[in-house]
């Protein structure tokens, strides 16, 4: 028996995923969002790991990747809080737009 | 079954792009946080149809469990801060940047839709144990076991940095300059401020107790600046 769901069908809706967190990305201008962006598009790969590791079941490479990508997502989380806690103190915002100490 | 799986593939993706757009969109971060969650709890879904079920398990544990609640405690440490409105520089780079990427995705699903070849990839039924524990902790402690201890060291790089990072430049010092700063700032202070560098306290002993409950009086009636100013005069 067959799954009823195709492939193609995950990897469209990561794709779409993708795309959401990517112009969210271009877009905000709030930290907080931009990082809450990048583990949207972390998610969106790692779905599509997931569903090609599915076409390939004899082997577990795709969950492997996926499961590193959710450790080095978490550490990133961290450390990216850490810098935008750190920004706050020093320019009492939280805009990316504010970080423009080099300019001039 | 079949239809079964595939409204539950139905609900999963409503539940991933719902949250991912409400994550973009919301002008408030802690909605954009429950996105967020959303986007990861719809995802987790997909990874039971898809049978990894311990991805999906760690994925509720690590995201949901510990990523949106980091966010959140930050969100809430910020507070109003972390919902500023935007200024307008350099708006039209970002709004062309983000109609280019999302011109390019659109294009390129069109592109798929209408080269129209292709048949849908219907996934054959799972091998016994694909997804489990078991099966993935054999190739991770196998194959992957030098990537598995190298993630060892980049977690406790990771916590010890955002340590550093976060704490600020010197922990108590800081505490003690911002003190000192208060104290030289003009303006009206609280009598519990200027205690610490008062000259007048320290010997208060060996004045008249009359002089210490006049002083007391005057700590709580009036400015403190003046308060110093008659003890030493007096």
């Amino acid at each position: 028996m067959t799954s009823a769901v195709p492939l193609q069908y995950f990897l469209v809706v990561a794709g779409m995923l993708f795309t959401t967190g990517c112009v969210g990305f271009l877009l905000r201008r709030n930290l907080l969002v931009l990082l809450m962006s990048i583990e949207l598009m972390l998610n969106a790969v790692n779905l599509t790991l997931v569903a090609f590791n599915r076409v390939h079941q004899h082997q577990h490479d795709g969950q492997l990747f996926s499961f590193f990508i959710i450790v080095v997502a978490a550490a990133e989380a961290a450390v990216g809080l850490a810098i935008v806690l750190a920004f706050f103190r020093v320019r009492k915002s939280v805009r990316s737009d504010d970080a423009d100490l080099l300019r001039n | 079954m079949a239809t079964f799986e595939f409204v539950f593939f139905c609900l999963c993706s409503l539940l991933c792009l719902l949250g991912g757009v409400a994550t973009v969109a919301a002008k408030n971060p802690i909605r954009g946080a429950m996105g967020l969650l959303a986007t990861i709890i719809g995802v987790a879904g997909m990874y039971l149809l898809l049978s990894a079920e311990m991805l999906a398990a760690i994925q509720v544990i690590v995201y949901a469990g510990a990523v949106v609640i980091l966010f959140l405690f930050v969100i809430m440490l910020l507070g109003p801060v972390a919902a500023q409105e935007p200024d307008a520089r350099g708006a039209i780079s970002r709004y062309v940047g983000a109609v280019v990427m999302l011109g390019a995705a659109i294009a390129g699903l069109l592109a798929i839709v209408g080269s129209g070849g292709g048949v849908p990839t219907q996934l054959a039924a799972p091998v016994g144990g694909m997804g489990s524990v078991e099966a993935i902790g054999k190739e991770m402690f196998g194959r992957g076991v030098v990537a598995f201890q190298i993630t060892g060291l980049l977690l406790l790089v990771g916590v010890v940095g955002a340590m550093a990072v976060a704490r600020g430049r010197h922990g108590d010092a800081s505490a003690t300059r911002a003190h000192a700063a208060l104290l030289k700032s003009k303006g009206p202070r609280h009598p519990s401020l200027i205690a610490p560098l008062s000259p007048n306290r320290s010997t208060a002993g060996a004045r008249p107790p009359v002089e210490i409950a006049e002083g007391a009086e005057a700590a709580h009636g009036e400015a403190p600046k003046t308060l110093v100013t008659k003890e030493v005069a007096s």
